[in-house]
């Protein structure tokens, strides 16, 4: 049954996941965080925080740990192959049927349609971590570095393209001497 | 044989030292694939980029099962997936075994309470800066507002809102088509027959059309 779970769950993924790792944390968080419970949001954002340091792809690192958690070994590797079923399929279709150039523009200009509500999509997978749980000293009254951690965060990234893993490894560091 | 397993070796060292998701690999693989192994001329590996680049799913698998089959056919698509997610699976497996018993290690859990804030902050800059690079402007912001509110607030499957966008995003595309055929056969009625027919810049954005 679980297998079967995870096999509905990843190809649904695999399937709907249009732009790239980010765009399908929103998919995975809302299937595997808040549908079947396999994670927590802590988890979540830990597993989210490994794949920034580990080589590969962020949604193979995650139907990997979701299917290790839930189904052991056998449910990883049926996760992670169940992720790339759809990209197996269409790949192959593409270059069988549809490799003209005239289809390509309209391709594009789809993609281009798309990426205003994929970038909705991004924003609200980092909203739904934006909790107690990952955010443990919020509230009036307290130092609140957790939000400090993210504002600077935030800065540093978006306005100065700093490397997410330094970011990370600061953000633990200030964590250990901190909390 | 050789050449599928030469494809599962090049992208296994592809998978196993990118850091930084798919974009960041898009160098080391044409590196790889175009200049050292000349599998794919230049032009030809960036015109199916850009096509496996609109498909759903893992960026990177798509990337290795277009430069696979293109290469060594099936056997090979199957050869490169392989590589480009064996290594990722291999160092996941490993650190979720050992993870499981870190967790609880109090010093574990100091610098994990750190990152994670980081880790929120980290998906919030990229979704910002491909609004940038969308060009949304005031009038087309309603699309990743209206996207965040529905998956954010009334918890709505971002599955829905996924399919309602490609919708639109068809209907854009397509408007965007018929209004360029009738422009073009406009010049042609017109100025005779030396009219570029390849694409032009300053075709009229449609915003009204978007979802």
């Amino acid at each position: 049954m679980i297998y079967l779970q995870l096999l509905w769950v990843f190809v649904k993924i695999g399937v709907l996941g249009f732009g790239g790792g980010y765009a399908m944390l929103s998919l995975i968080q809302h299937e595997v965080v808040d549908n079947y419970g396999w994670m927590t949001t802590t988890e979540f954002a830990d597993m989210v925080a490994i794949s920034q340091m580990t080589p590969g792809p962020i949604s193979i690192n995650l139907a990997t740990y979701v299917g290790y958690t839930t189904a052991g070994i056998g449910g990883s590797l049926l996760a992670s192959f169940a992720l790339c079923l759809p990209s197996i399929i269409m790949v192959y279709l593409i270059l069988r049927l549809f490799m003209k150039k005239k289809n390509n523009a309209f391709m594009t200009n789809t993609l281009k349609g798309l990426k205003p509500a994929i970038a909705g999509l991004i924003f609200a997978a980092g909203l739904a971590m934006m909790n107690m749980q990952n955010f443990v000293d919020f509230g009036l009254g307290q130092y609140n570095i957790s939000v400090i951690i993210c504002v600077l965060t935030f800065v540093a990234s978006f306005f100065f393209k700093a490397n997410p893993i330094l970011l990370i490894v600061i953000s633990g560091i200030i964590g250990f001497f901190v909390y | 044989m050789k050449k599928a397993f030469e494809l599962f070796w090049s992208f296994f060292k592809i998978g196993a030292f990118t850091l930084g998701g798919g974009y960041a690999m898009l160098s080391m693989v044409e590196k790889a694939v175009v200049d050292q192994k000349k599998w794919i001329p230049n032009d030809e590996f960036w015109d199916m980029i850009a096509v496996v680049q609109s498909l759903p799913g893992v960026f990177a698998v798509n990337t290795a099962l277009y430069v696979g089959h293109r290469v060594a056919g099936v056997k090979g698509a199957f050869a490169a997936m392989l590589g480009a997610i064996v290594p990722s699976i291999t160092i996941i497996l490993l650190l979720a075994t050992v993870f499981h018993e870190f967790r609880d290690n109090p010093v574990v859990e100091r610098v994990f309470k750190g990152i994670r804030p980081c880790v929120v902050a980290l998906i919030l800059a990229p979704s910002l800066r491909m609004i940038k690079s969308a060009k949304v402007t005031w009038k087309t912001a309603i699309i990743p507002i209206a996207t965040v509110f529905l998956i954010w607030w009334c918890k709505i499957s971002p599955a829905y809102v996924i399919l309602t966008a490609i919708a639109g995003s068809i209907i854009y595309a397509l408007i965007i088509r018929r209004r360029e055929t009738a422009r073009l056969r406009d010049c042609e009625t017109t100025s005779g027959p030396e009219v570029p027919k390849s694409r032009s810049p300053e075709v009229p954005q449609n915003k009204e059309a978007k979802p």
